[in-house]
């Protein structure tokens, strides 16, 4: 083995050919030495472990629990109780009706005000404009910080007696409060609020990178067959957004379904916030330590992400497979 | 207003140019507001605001509640467990997926793509669905000696593990992406030649790499240090978290007053706010290195 050639290839490859990538390695695999193999089983084994016991025999474990009782003391007192968990939660827990819908509203507002609205600024910030990073950066800036970080700003905002909005409108003052935090009729949409302030700075960015990759030679087509600005964006520009779209629908799919952080330092998931997150959580670091009903309460999230997460890895993983 | 630009164009200042920055730096001094807010609160004496309001003219500006936060609730000792947490989680993460991405994008073996698809699906759970048996798993092993509390539950170690466990899902998915756009000749003329596998991965493909895992590392450091929801379940010892679940509790315990809070929550932030000054592009280059791949 010379060390010239390690020396020379990566020069060469700093300039890739055109073109597809050649196919992997196929005909060379009896190249391979015993001692290759077995490195190559330990660097992919090692990792893969890891990941699944972590990951796959704990989300596994999941559901097995979901169909037992268990107070976490000691492996004797698992007891197999059926569905009998899955029929307390959908019929008798009054926290779990709600949270399913508290999730599905948070998918459809995220969907509908920060999503465009990240798309709107995106489309201003591609237009070639001076101080288009000073602009981005501002409406970035939130989506660097903690869930955690961004539910204290918000409450020096909507604090009943200290916060910004009740001292501009006069809120402030004992028998006036409007209780943005405890009231269970304002508290969900004041948090998603918060949530939304941090959801369109990170649509912007996917809409951004996606507008990057639109051939400018579609929209000089489009200027000079005499098209205004919103019929080339509806009828040019957004059609080859396509892929950029299906990325933004599972992310927020995703991140309605992970909500947590804001809403537990908020009010805990008091009433009127309730998740399906947080009803898990509250079975696990609360007093009771109900492990067999707090894995229902997985079960049914895992189900719901399963429903976005398998269609989109097919997907994805068939454009793979043809590349 | 198409038609005039066509007409004259080289006019220097267009008007709607001009009515664009107006609204965009409207909108973008709007969107900061709620963090200039708090740097207004905490930049004022709590005496102050109960006397005069919240919304009042200042009578004294000063840095005196970031001083007091960080003293008094001993903030460089949360500082420094997330240290000891995000760094080996980002570098191994970044160690074990470049490895992984390696064996899938570099050999043709059989389950490369169901192995790939194992990792991609794991990082789109909810944290949630997995942290009942894990919270009893770490509970159960008994490290006695290793860590503090001897055992995984209460431990850096155990943090480290799932940052890494999770996050080298993403990592696996965009690197193994990353390493099939490099040329196949590159590791075929080395194997050819009796370079062995590992010599392959680590002088040739992984330097390569180094643009990737540059946004995958910032990426990762802000994700990890910004991680709530797995301190809080998997530490139980105030004392052993990491910064942003630290704060938390510091606000019961520590933090009597909003301005304090706020000061203690923009230093909380700052780490994260400068990395992401500094590596802006490494940053966005890597949320969208993982999210085109649809």
């Amino acid at each position: 083995m010379s060390t010239q050639i390690t020396e020379e290839i990566p020069e060469a490859a700093t300039v890739p050919p055109p073109g597809a990538a050649p196919k992997a390695v196929h005909g060379h695999r009896r190249l391979l030495t015993r001692r290759d193999r077995l490195t190559l089983g330990l660097m992919a084994g090692l990792p893969t472990i890891l990941h699944i016991a972590l990951v796959w025999v704990t989300a596994l474990a999941s559901i097995a629990l979901a169909f037992t009782t268990w107070d976490g003391i000691g492996f004797d007192s698992i007891q197999w109780v059926g569905l009998q968990n899955f029929k307390e939660l959908f019929e008798q827990n009054p926290q779990f009706w709600p949270a399913v819908q508290h999730n599905v509203i948070w998918f459809a507002v995220l969907i509908v005000i920060p999503t465009p609205l990240g798309l709107f600024l995106a489309v201003q910030l591609d237009k070639k404009i001076r101080f288009s990073r000073v602009y981005q950066t501002a409406f970035f800036l939130p989506v660097v910080m903690s869930m955690a970080v961004i539910g204290f700003v918000w409450q020096l905002i909507y604090n009943p007696d200290t916060g910004l909005i009740n001292s501009v409108i006069g809120a402030n003052e004992p028998g006036k409060y409007i209780d943005w935090i405890g009231d269970p009729d304002l508290n969900l949409w004041a948090i998603l609020i918060a949530a939304s302030w941090r959801h369109a700075g990170y649509m912007m960015i996917l809409y951004l990178a996606g507008l990057k990759g639109v051939d400018p030679s579609l929209r000089e087509a489009s200027a000079l067959d005499g098209a205004s600005e919103w019929q080339t964006f509806k009828n040019v520009i957004f059609p080859t957004l396509r892929p950029t779209n299906t990325v933004v629908l599972v992310v927020t799919i995703i991140e309605a379904l992970r909500a947590f952080d804001l809403v537990y330092v908020f009010n805990g998931g008091a009433e009127g916030t309730e998740l399906l997150s947080i009803l898990v959580t509250s079975n696990i670091i609360g007093e009771s330590s109900r492990i067999g009903y707090g894995s229902a309460i997985a079960v049914v999230l895992l189900l719901i992400s399963l429903v976005v997460i398998v269609p989109y890895l097919v997907a994805t993983f068939r454009k793979e497979r043809r590349a | 207003m198409s038609t005039l630009a066509l007409k004259k164009p080289k006019t220097p200042i267009r008007p709607a140019r001009i009515l664009l920055h107006l609204f965009l730096a409207g909108a973008a001094l709007a969107w900061l507001a709620p963090l200039l807010w708090a740097v207004y609160a905490a930049m004022r004496p709590y005496a102050e605001t109960s006397e005069k309001g919240y919304v009042s003219w200042p009578d004294t500006l000063n840095f005196d509640n970031f001083t007091n936060a960080f003293t008094q609730s001993d903030m460089t000792h949360y500082f420094v467990n997330t240290l000891i947490i995000a760094v080996p989680a980002v570098l191994l993460t970044l160690f074990l997926s470049s490895m992984v991405a390696f064996y899938v994008s570099r050999f043709d073996f059989r389950l490369n793509l169901a192995l790939l698809l194992v990792f991609t699906a794991g990082n789109l759970l909810p944290q949630q669905v997995i942290i009942t048996p894990l919270y009893r798993l770490y509970l159960l092993i008994d490290l006695p000696g290793i860590t503090m509390s001897g055992k995984l539950y209460d431990s850096a170690l155990g943090l480290v593990l799932i940052h890494v466990a999770f996050q080298s899902g993403f990592c696996a998915f965009v690197l193994s992406n990353y390493m099939r756009t490099l040329p196949h000749e590159l590791t075929e003329a080395a194997l050819v030649d009796g370079a062995s596998v590992w010599r392959m991965y680590w002088q040739i493909v992984l330097p390569l790499c180094r643009p990737a895992m540059a946004a995958l590392a910032t990426l990762l450091s802000i994700w990890i240090y910004n991680d709530f929801f797995w301190a809080l379940v998997l530490i139980s010892t105030g004392e052993n978290m990491p910064i942003t679940s630290a704060l938390n509790n510091l606000t019961g315990t520590y933090f009597t007053d909003p301005n304090l809070v706020a000061a203690g929550a923009l230093l909380t932030a700052i780490p994260t706010l400068i990395v992401y000054f500094v590596l802006q592009r490494q940053f966005v280059s890597g949320l969208t290195l993982g999210a085109n791949k649809g």
